[in-house]
């Protein structure tokens, strides 16, 4: 008799205890967040955004590393974009029974865990020595469009996977061809989905600092990047090199930077969270 | 002429696939030419049995062990705290939770993921060290401790969310013959459902492992940076990739040795990381098997 009881005991304590650890990692995020805001809220002004770097904690700013962060990413997204919805339409609609994309498949699979640091190497040795970019926003572009590529393409076929067949059938039937069919049929009504995935994968790309550590990108650039062949730091790498100094001064401004960084990466994963529903609204089919 | 430009279009398409192929060569090639360089100058029984770590330093020494004993203890770390936080929330979210809480919790998880790793890493250094040294004495402003805590705190939404897409896996008949059988809903769920998608939950936790031994900016600020051969927590270690890290950030002369220990220490997480996931996909080949 007593071990049914203490089952039902043991029973309705897990409840309680499932609640606390799901809540755990939520608490713990926002004692952290509350903690970075009133560290840093207050160092952020016009002059925090608009000052160039300095040794002087009080005078750095963080001029180069946003716009270092707006380069890359207008960059990262032309190379990877075209890219992704290529390889995600020609897996989707194209190969799904040859074997090269087979191939491409279980490759993309892998790619998706490789350690990040990993493609800083590539990087490294690839675009930076030989393609001779060196360390420019060039050169880190193309190794961050590498690392992304497999989250938009996943994406992109997991968007196109949606449309229903009636549609390819209904196109095929006034005479389209495949082409025609994907182009204005299947990827119109794929655009939500692929448009979130996209965002997700540049907000990732946003917050990568170590392959660009491993490029080169640097923590000190004394000017406003105008070319993509000049030298940059980006917000993340800023954000590291304030950490590692010991003076208390720069960790507020380490805090005042993540606060920035933190807002456009909410920003970006809200407009794509915004957009999944919208898109799963819409479609009923 | 329409058959020919559209042939064209499928190739141009099916490139795009292919670079990603070239990636993964270009990783493979990239890495193994460096290190071939580099185990040109170092025996390969030296790096891997020999117990210091002194490249950047005059007397040179090239074991590989006290970055494998740095990374094996930050990660462990991690996945002990990520591994059961994780499943219990899996259980709870899969098997208690109403709609309405798992639909304002998921996105909030989902968070989790989305901070970037540099942010865990200021907040593993400013705020957990200084909250653990209150009451471990003896800890270093750097220590495994912290980073894999942090880590572990990093890598729950990894584990939780597709330990509960398992979970949902698990036919409802299963858990109606458990409650039938007089099985409380506690139970129910570890006795029945957890064991049922066993397979699901471990390619959960192999992929937290991938990601913890692939994870940078947090050992790199909060664990420390110094080649350290030793299983005790709070002393400071450094990681493979702290490692590449701490060469990158420094003037290294290219095609120096120093240069190439950085393949060379890319080469061994590549390869762990590589393993791990293939355990994983073919762990989740056989559990796809078992329900479809």
């Amino acid at each position: 008799m007593s071990s049914i009881r203490t089952n039902r005991l043991i029973d309705s304590i897990f409840k309680y205890v499932g609640i606390a650890c799901t809540l755990i990692g939520i608490i713990v995020l926002a004692i952290f967040l509350g903690d970075i805001l009133l560290e840093g809220i207050e160092r952020i002004d016009w002059d925090f955004l608009t000052n160039l770097p300095s040794r002087r904690a009080e005078k750095a700013g963080i001029l180069t590393a946003w716009t270092g962060t707006a380069w890359i990413l207008a960059l990262t997204a032309i190379i990877a974009i075209p890219l992704g919805i290529c390889a995600g339409i020609y897996l989707q609609e194209y190969g799904t029974k040859n074997r090269l994309a087979y191939l491409i498949e279980l490759n993309i699979a892998n790619l998706a865990g490789v350690p990040s640091i990993i493609y800083g190497l590539l990087g490294l040795q690839i675009f930076v020595r030989t393609f001779q970019f060196g360390g420019s926003l060039l050169a880190g572009a193309f190794t961050l469009a590498l690392l992304i590529l497999p989250i938009i393409i996943v994406a992109t076929r997991e968007a196109l996977k949606a449309v229903p067949n009636s549609l390819r059938e209904a196109s095929y039937g006034m005479g389209a061809t495949k082409w025609q069919t994907i182009w204005y049929q299947i990827l119109p009504a794929a655009s939500g989905g692929v448009l979130t995935g996209i965002i997700l994968a540049l907000s990732r790309a946003v917050g990568e600092t170590a392959p660009l550590i491993v490029i080169g990108a640097l923590a000190y650039v004394p000017f406003v990047a105008d070319n993509p062949m000049d030298e940059f730091t980006v917000l993340p790498i800023q954000i590291f090199n304030w950490v590692s100094r010991p003076q208390e001064a720069f960790l507020v401004n380490a805090a005042a930077a993540i606060i920035i960084l933190l807002a456009i990466t909410f920003v970006m994963n809200g407009i794509a969270v915004y957009l999944r529903n919208r898109w799963q609204k819409k479609i009923s089919w | 002429m329409k058959r020919t430009s559209e042939k064209i279009i499928e190739i141009i398409l099916a490139f795009c696939g292919l670079v990603t192929v070239l990636t993964t060569l270009g990783i493979i090639w990239v890495l193994v030419s460096e290190s071939w360089g580099f185990f040109a100058v170092v025996p390969i029984n030296e790096f891997l049995f020999d117990s210091e770590w002194t490249p950047l330093f005059t007397q040179k020494r090239y074991g590989i062990l006290p970055l494998l004993s740095g990374t094996f203890l930050t990660t462990a770390i991690a996945i002990l705290t990520a591994v059961p936080l994780g499943i219990i929330i899996a259980v709870y979210l899969s098997e208690y939770a109403n709609r309405d809480f798992r639909k304002v919790i998921k996105p909030a998880l989902e968070i989790l993921a989305a901070v970037p790793t540099v942010v865990y890493g200021f907040f593993a250094l400013t705020v957990v060290t200084p909250f653990l040294q209150t009451f471990i004495p003896g800890l270093g402003s750097f220590n495994a401790l912290s980073a894999g805590l942090v880590m572990g705190i990093m890598i729950i939404p990894v584990i939780s969310s597709l330990s509960e897409d398992a979970l949902y896996a698990v036919p409802k008949s299963l858990r109606e013959a458990s409650y039938g059988m007089g099985a409380t809903k506690f139970q129910t769920s570890f006795k029945v459902v957890v064991p049922a998608a066993s397979s699901g939950i471990m390619v959960s936790i192999i992929l937290g492992i991938a990601r913890a031994v692939g994870e940078t900016m947090v050992v790199a600020i909060a664990a420390g940076q110094q080649p350290n051969l030793t299983f005790d927590p709070r002393e400071a270690v450094e990681t493979i990739t702290a490692y590449i890290v701490q060469v990158s950030l420094g003037d290294v002369q290219h095609g120096s040795i120093e240069y190439k220990t950085i393949f060379a220490a890319g080469i061994t997480l590549f390869l762990f990381t590589f393993l791990l996931n293939n355990v994983s996909f073919w762990l989740k080949k056989k559990y796809q098997e078992k329900y479809e």
